[in-house]
């Protein structure tokens, strides 16, 4: 009896591949290197879809499975989609914009995260508001816990500017409360947004 | 149950199935099969059950392949069924213009086994499949997949150059 390997006709079989070339498709993503973090930007139908932080490839993976749930798995890396929003992304950190120009879409999100980062618009470039503060302008006043946790899921980080909403407590001892992109992202963007 | 994201099935899977490609389809047209397999698979990706993507994408695979092998066959010249020994069903591909190489040499061999076996075998050792993932890719039983790759098998030893 022979071992299936020694009869392997195709052991030593290594054609030369060449990687599949896909046409854009229902979602087109990249993975920008900004000076606040690791982001991940998609877009869907010419909107943009996602601009949230990934500290690595496994948070790119959770982010990715998100959409493929709520927008459509059909999603492919094609940096060259996200060019428009990763150069405003970045005229925005180096302090040369104020104001998003993209058509943004809340795809990713749940009525409720969307009621809450639609409230974001009130809240202009260089000033703050608080959880308690947006919770009552959204007409759910005492739902400060809920709508930090909303924040938290923003798919449009940036863009709905989830970094200007505070504690109550205010900004005491360098507190800025929690950041999908860590503490010290957000206080560098509001640094950014004061000077 | 969600589907992965497109993307995380080519980085998982596009060696594999440009080797499935290149060994059913040969040298010439194995580039061409795996990447028109790639784009249908995109297409009917939201159809696809998620629970085999691997086995679904070399389903794909093979029948790229036989589409080929088909167009090859009617627009091969001297396609004549007589002149040929009987045992194929579906002409080679062409093998023109290539250098040879160790590669080439065993496509000569595997290319002018019958398809069923060709098949069968490439799923077996390049795409490295189980009988009853062969059988249901190949509409057949468990059991025949096990004789089509024991024939190829003996076939392609009584063809292999002395060492």
């Amino acid at each position: 009896m022979t071992s299936p390997h020694t009869d392997n006709p195709f052991a030593t079989f290594d054609p030369p591949v060449t990687i599949p070339v896909l046409p854009e498709t229902d979602v087109s993503y990249a993975v920008h290197v900004s000076s606040v973090g690791r982001l991940l930007l998609a877009s869907a139908g010419g909107h943009l879809v996602m601009c949230a932080y990934a500290v690595d490839e496994s948070a790119d993976e959770a982010h990715l499975r998100r959409m493929a749930g709520a927008v459509s798995p059909r999603i492919l890396r094609h940096p060259s989609r996200l060019d428009e929003a990763r150069r405003q992304v970045d005229d925005y950190l180096e302090g040369k914009r104020q104001v998003f120009d993209l058509a943004a879409e809340l795809a990713v999100a749940s009525p409720f995260q969307r009621e809450v980062l639609r409230g974001l618009e009130r809240t202009a470039y260089g000033s703050t508001t608080t959880y308690g503060a947006l919770a009552a302008a959204i007409d759910h006043p005492g739902a400060a816990r809920a709508v930090g946790t909303a924040l938290g899921a923003n798919p449009l980080c940036l863009v709905l500017p989830c970094h200007r909403v505070l504690p109550s407590t205010g900004r005491v001892g360098g507190h800025v409360g929690g950041y999908a992109g860590g503490p010290g992202a957000k206080a560098a963007l509001l640094e950014l947004e004061a000077s | 149950m969600t589907r992965p994201p497109f993307q995380a099935l080519v980085d998982a899977h596009w060696r594999d199935v440009a080797r499935l490609a290149h060994a059913l389809a040969g040298p010439s047209d194995g580039d061409d099969v795996a990447q028109q397999a790639w784009v249908q698979a995109l297409a009917a990706y939201p159809r696809a059950d998620p629970r085999n993507i691997r086995s679904w994408l070399f389903t794909i695979t093979r029948n790229c392949a036989m589409d080929v092998h088909r167009r090859t066959r009617r627009t091969t010249p001297h396609d004549d069924p007589t002149s040929l020994s009987g045992a194929h069903s579906v002409g080679p591909p062409s093998t023109c213009a290539l250098p040879e190489g160790p590669d080439t040499k065993l496509w000569q061999r595997v290319s002018a086994l019958p398809e069923r076996q060709r098949e069968a075998v490439v799923l077996k050792y390049v795409a490295d499949l189980d009988h009853r993932e062969i059988a249901s890719i190949l509409a057949t039983t468990p059991a025949m997949s096990r004789r089509l790759v024991s024939d190829a098998l003996a076939t392609l030893r009584m063809t292999q150059e002395p060492r």
